[in-house]
């Protein structure tokens, strides 16, 4: 099968006409040479099928950035038969350089002048036969967004490859350094072929800028976009949430639990509570994610993420984060799993990995419902609040002390230069691929993870089947009385040991799980915790919950996010340090003020 | 760093101030992102913002927008127009 690249600089609309060619069924792989996954979709064009691969976005074929590497490793190792270069049109004094470079490895190149219609409206006319002309390379204009200038654009790469690609000698392929002409061979090509208004007409953009970037509305606006996010992911979030949930109950009901009715006890319940529940417990995500990655994809491709990055960098850097960074922290308190998957954006591996490292102490919307719960048990109301207060501020200084603490161990090696591309609104159908691509990537990635983990949790809290389930006498159980001599200086007791190794699975079964402990439920389980533990012992449960591993789909996505088993063992090991850390203090603390 | 009078770095302009590019003094990876974004000795450079608590500086090269630290700014050399 015919190979074909896409080619091009960060933000020229590369994805978009990725989307737009292979109709959003793409699937993610491996390549030889290089160690990312890239996203590739089998196409058919003309009588032949064809497969369409998305590179990474990148400055200079030379350059020293990771992506960099990547596209000049998939290059050498995998020559495409057709290499499609996307250009901005409207910044093509400066991006033809990477053509230019691509130009002297001797490529079959086709070459797509995107967001033709905003160079258009910048006054920048391009006489694409005459550039043709002085290049060599067919080029074409194109909008990907809007689909103008599409259908020519794919018969030119259909008729490309009918001829065979000459092939890289291999004195070009390991020739790396030798651009020394490309700045004369620009000014050439453009010269004739270009025109570029001397001023940029004062547009739209600097006009938002004014006003977003505005050195005191800034900082407010941007909490306040940020706010109206989270409250969005929340509001719309729980109800789908609890929607899908209920779908499983009811499904559960009268599907599948008549269907093992006649099979042993012990097999029903690892089939329903285990394999079920895993299953259950992945889908729940879903609606979360897709929504997520809708408002993820306006923030993003309406470019305000770099404007974000551009009011909190100041304080970021400190952190060694950056201002995305930041935004993924806040969508963090929404729910963890979609806010790690969204650091993808940063493209320095090092800052990503810090990210990543930082976003689980995020208070998600699952913990929330556990502090409300217990805070409601064993506070007044009129305490209630405060409390709630004290977590999300206990949260956010986990996050500043993590990231304190590694941000040596993840130096960023890439400079912080980041383009500031102008206002645009993503089509709904750029937004809702975006949320199917990440809900299929987070299935495809993470979901056989979260299964066995939950199977395991059951088989913990159900075996030896002499035990009651949940019970002392349970493998959690004797877990909980072996860790006993830890949990007791936090004021732990074996039950709560209990509850927290289901909370290792989700949040959301935490209070679930207490009813089965104590074979209580709603407010008759209130009035046994209010009698059995005090305030002390009940605000430290809560910090060690908040802190400690958020939950097994947040380890699955660290773990398929950075491919790296002994990076998600860091996450997990700290995290259950620092909760144990902070407890102690806390309650030991407390215990010697005599409270 | 030079002090020299007649050479002023991109962080020494004000917002609003335009400027025309000497030097490129940086290491050799964000000289070729740099140079990728458009900079280039002898081009045009304005200064657009800056955050507020020294955080990064907004500046138009040509068509593109790019923000950069202080950090950085002081390695691009600069004579204002």
């Amino acid at each position: 099968m015919k190979r074909i690249a896409l080619l091009g600089m960060p933000n020229t609309g590369k994805s978009t006409l990725f989307n737009r060619m292979t109709g959003g069924a793409a699937r993610v792989g491996n390549w030889p040479g290089i160690t990312v996954e890239l996203l590739s979709g089998k196409i058919l064009l003309g009588s032949d099928m064809v497969e369409l691969i998305d590179l990474p976005g990148i400055y200079d074929i030379h350059g020293f950035s990771e992506d960099e590497q990547v596209v000049r490793h998939f290059l050498h190792d995998n020559v495409p038969d057709l290499a499609v270069v996307v250009l901005n049109a409207t910044q093509i004094e400066r991006q033809l350089s990477l053509l230019l470079q691509l130009k002297q490895y001797n490529l079959n190149m086709v070459v797509l002048l995107n967001m033709a219609d905003e160079a258009k409206k910048f006054g920048i006319s391009i006489d694409t036969e005459k550039m043709s002309t002085a290049l060599g390379i067919p080029i074409f204009l194109l909008s990907a967004k809007y689909g103008n200038g599409f259908q020519e654009a794919l018969h030119a790469v259909t008729k490309a490859l009918r001829y065979n690609t000459p092939g890289m000698a291999e004195q070009l392929r390991s020739q790396l350094e030798q651009d020394a002409h490309i700045e004369s061979e620009m000014a050439r090509v453009l010269q004739h072929a270009v025109q570029i208004p001397a001023r940029l007409p004062d547009n739209l953009t600097t006009q938002l800028d004014h006003v977003m970037l505005h050195p005191w509305l800034g900082l407010p606006i941007f909490f306040g976009i940020m706010y109206l996010l989270f409250q969005g992911i929340f509001f719309f979030g729980q109800p789908l949430q609890s929607g899908v949930n209920e779908l499983f109950g009811w499904l559960l009901e009268v599907a599948i639990a008549p269907l093992v009715s006649g099979l042993p006890d012990l097999l029903q319940g690892l089939l329903l509570e285990g394999i079920y529940n895993g299953v259950a417990t992945v889908a729940a995500f879903i609606p979360i994610i897709v929504l997520f990655f809708l408002f993820m994809a306006i923030v993003e491709d309406t470019g305000y993420l770099s404007r974000a990055a551009f009011l909190m960098d100041a304080l970021m850097a400190r952190l060694g984060l950056d201002g995305r960074s930041f935004v993924m922290l806040l969508m963090g308190f929404g729910c963890n799993v979609p806010a790690l998957m969204g650091t993808r954006v940063m493209r320095s591996r090092s800052l990503r990995l810090l990210s990543m490292l930082v976003i689980p102490f995020s208070l998600c919307s699952a913990r929330l419902q556990v502090f409300v719960f217990i805070t409601a048990a064993l506070f007044a109301p009129e305490s209630a609040a405060l409390v709630l207060f004290s977590l999300y501020l206990f949260s956010f200084a986990a996050a500043i002390v993590t990231a304190l603490i590694f941000k040596r161990h993840f130096p960023n090696s890439e400079p912080f230069v980041l383009e500031l591309p102008p206002y645009r609104f993503p089509t709904l159908r750029q937004m809702l691929l975006r949320g199917w691509h990440e809900v299929y990537h987070f299935i495809h990635r993470a979901s056989k993870f979260i299964i066995i983990g939950v199977v395991f949790v059951w088989i913990l809290t159900h075996f030896p089947t002499s035990a009651a389930p949940a019970s002392a006498d349970t493998w959690a159980g004797q877990i909980g009385a072996w860790l006993h001599p830890i949990f007791e200086p936090i004021g732990v007791t074996p039950e709560l040991t209990i509850a927290l190794i289901f909370g290792f699975v989700a949040k959301e079964i935490v209070v679930g799980s207490l009813a089965v402990i104590y074979n209580l439920s709603g407010s008759a389980l209130s009035g046994a915790l209010a009698v059995q533990l005090d305030w002390v012992q009940a605000y430290s449960f809560m910090l060690f919950t908040l802190i400690y591993t958020p939950c097994l789909s947040t380890i699955a996505t660290l773990r398929s996010e950075s491919k790296n088993n002994g990076y998600m063992l860091l996450s997990l090991a700290w995290s259950l340090l620092l909760a144990w850390g902070v407890s102690f203090v806390f309650y030991q603390a407390a215990r010697a003020l005599g409270l | 760093m030079k002090t020299n009078p007649s050479s002023e770095n991109l962080n020494s302009l004000a917002a609003g101030e335009s400027a025309t590019i000497v030097a490129i003094q940086t290491d050799d990876a964000l000289r070729q992102r740099l140079l990728a974004l458009g900079f280039r000795v002898g081009k045009r450079i304005d200064l657009i913002r800056k955050a507020r608590f020294s955080g990064p500086l907004q500046v138009r090269i040509g068509t593109t927008d790019v923000m950069l630290r202080k950090t950085e700014a002081l390695q691009v050399i600069v004579k204002k127009t």
